[in-house]
């Protein structure tokens, strides 16, 4: 019979962890930035088809950073679980916080129990209406909440790009000032030797829009708003 | 209510999938023995295809037996954004088929990224309109119109029922219900292939109005109470509910119409 080796949990715990973390450092940036009029996200995603910013519910959505197969098969299980409710209640039972602490608890689960915890950090966010405020979770690796309030950059270059948003971040922001800001960061924190701004996908959740308030923006979009090619 | 994130893993981008492994419970309907009592149902709706797209129309009226059970009953909905779904039948059973159509519609764009084609929309509600059949032996029959603007074909195209889930498109109008023969018959004199979204409403509100001239059933223009037919819209611009006033218009219009040939006698 083998004897399993002893591994106390706090050093268990802190290599998980810093697996976790390298994992999600080595991917490509993600803004959440609220705006007068909404949400904004911009994600520098070299794909067009596979998304890291994605709709949950009319008023609600997901943007996420680190391994596609991991946070894609959390995205569905999101939209799931937002139909799911909505279909057996109400659309306005429907929250963002209800959505948020079910990726706490699946992503705190999988870190204590799996061998190998999930590469992913995401963010769920809601845009008030009626006068309530925005929402902003930020949902880490080992099942973490934090409460956002105003900016949030998710994955590679995150401390950088926080500190850079600190200092130029203004709630009142258009959207188009909002688009710029999070443009001129993303570049300014690309590694030497890359231009940044490689393709940006980019989303919104309107708060003026009825019922669904998720909109996709268009390459052509992006270009005329921030004034400069996106990519 | 199970756990979307617990169980195992769900390779389908339909909500009626999901609602079978997670919410089973919500899709379940148990077959009862005994005599179904009266309840409320919708009468006639009717489509036409214009120039630019499909509008779907009906009256507000629903009957429970020999009684009216509600005057401004609403039997036209949006399925989505380029497609709409109006009721005839069973009302409770038939809104409960649109809200599961309108998720199954939205779940599916959500899952895959982009939406399902006006083919795969109306093949869906077939499906669910077949699920019914049991319901329908007991005589809570759903019958749906179903209509869009096919966004790959650039065209609106319109689809019926029967009570097994058959789907048949339409060439030009139909309509299901009640009043049905008699909306029909109106078409069939009124509808030509180059009216443009006026001019279906128009007929429409006409085909509305003789229906409810011949059925019980149907709910005329009611102009004490302010209660008109509903009429929507679909093109490439995507659904859009006709506004009250244009209806209020419009229905006045073919009652003074009517009233005019009247006086004339």
């Amino acid at each position: 019979m083998s004897v399993p080796f002893y591994v106390p949990p706090e050093q268990l715990t802190k290599e998980k962890a810093e697996f976790a973390r390298k994992g999600i450092a080595r991917g490509r940036p993600l803004i959440v930035l609220e705006y007068a009029g909404g949400i904004l996200f911009v994600a520098e995603n070299p794909s067009t088809h596979l998304h890291k910013v994605a709709e949950l519910y009319d008023r609600i959505a997901f943007a996420a950073v680190g391994r596609f197969s991991e946070f894609e098969n959390l995205r569905q299980a999101g939209v799931r679980l937002a139909d799911i409710r909505g279909y057996a209640y109400g659309r306005e039972d429907v929250t963002s916080r209800s959505i948020a602490n079910a990726y706490s608890q699946t992503l705190g689960q999988i870190f204590v129990q799996e061998f190998k915890p999930y590469e992913v950090e995401l963010c769920v966010a809601e845009v008030g209406v009626d006068g309530a405020p925005n929402a902003m979770y930020h949902v880490v690796f080992d099942g973490n909440v934090f409460d956002r309030k105003g900016f949030l950059a998710m994955g590679g270059q995150s401390d950088e790009l926080n500190t850079e948003l600190q200092r130029a971040y203004d709630e009142d922001m258009e959207l188009d000032a909002a688009l710029q800001l999070a443009m001129r960061v993303l570049r300014q924190a690309a590694p030497a030797g890359e231009t940044g701004n490689s393709r940006l996908e980019v989303a919104v959740l309107e708060r003026d829009r009825p019922r669904r308030s998720f909109r996709r923006l268009t390459q052509e979009d992006v270009e005329s708003r921030a004034g400069e090619p996106a990519s | 209510m199970n756990n979307p994130f617990e169980g195992p893993k769900l390779h389908s981008p339909s909500f009626v999938d999901a609602l079978r492994a997670y919410a089973p419970e919500l899709l379940e309907v148990r077959a009862a023995s005994g005599t179904m009592p009266e309840v409320p149902h919708g009468t006639t709706v009717a489509a036409v295809k214009f120039a630019d797209g499909v509008a779907m129309g009906g009256d507000r009226r629903a009957t429970e037996g020999m009684a009216i059970a509600q005057r401004d009953i609403e039997k036209v909905f949006p399925a989505d954004d380029y497609s709409a779904v109006a009721i005839a039948g069973a009302a409770g059973p038939a809104i409960e088929m649109v809200r599961l159509f309108q998720t199954e519609l939205e779940h599916y764009e959500k899952i895959e990224g982009f939406p399902l084609s006006l083919e795969g929309k109306a093949n869906k509600l077939g499906q669910m309109v077949r699920g019914n059949l049991p319901l329908a032996m007991q005589g809570l029959v759903v019958l749906p119109l179903f209509c869009g603007y096919d966004t790959r074909r650039q065209v609106g195209r319109i689809f019926r029922y029967d009570v097994t889930g058959g789907r048949w498109e339409d060439a030009d109008f139909h309509a299901t219900g009640s009043g049905a023969r008699d909306a029909r018959g109106s078409l069939k004199k009124r509808w030509r292939p180059d009216l443009d979204a006026d001019g279906a409403v128009e007929v429409l509100m006409e085909a509305l109005y003789d229906a409810a001239d011949e059925d019980a059933a149907t709910g005329g223009p009611d102009l004490i109470r302010g209660i008109y037919p509903i009429v929507a819209t679909v093109t490439a611009q995507g659904y859009r509910r006709a506004p009250d006033d244009d209806l209020r218009k419009a229905a006045e219009r073919v009652v003074a119409a009517h009233a005019q040939v009247e006086a004339e006698r």
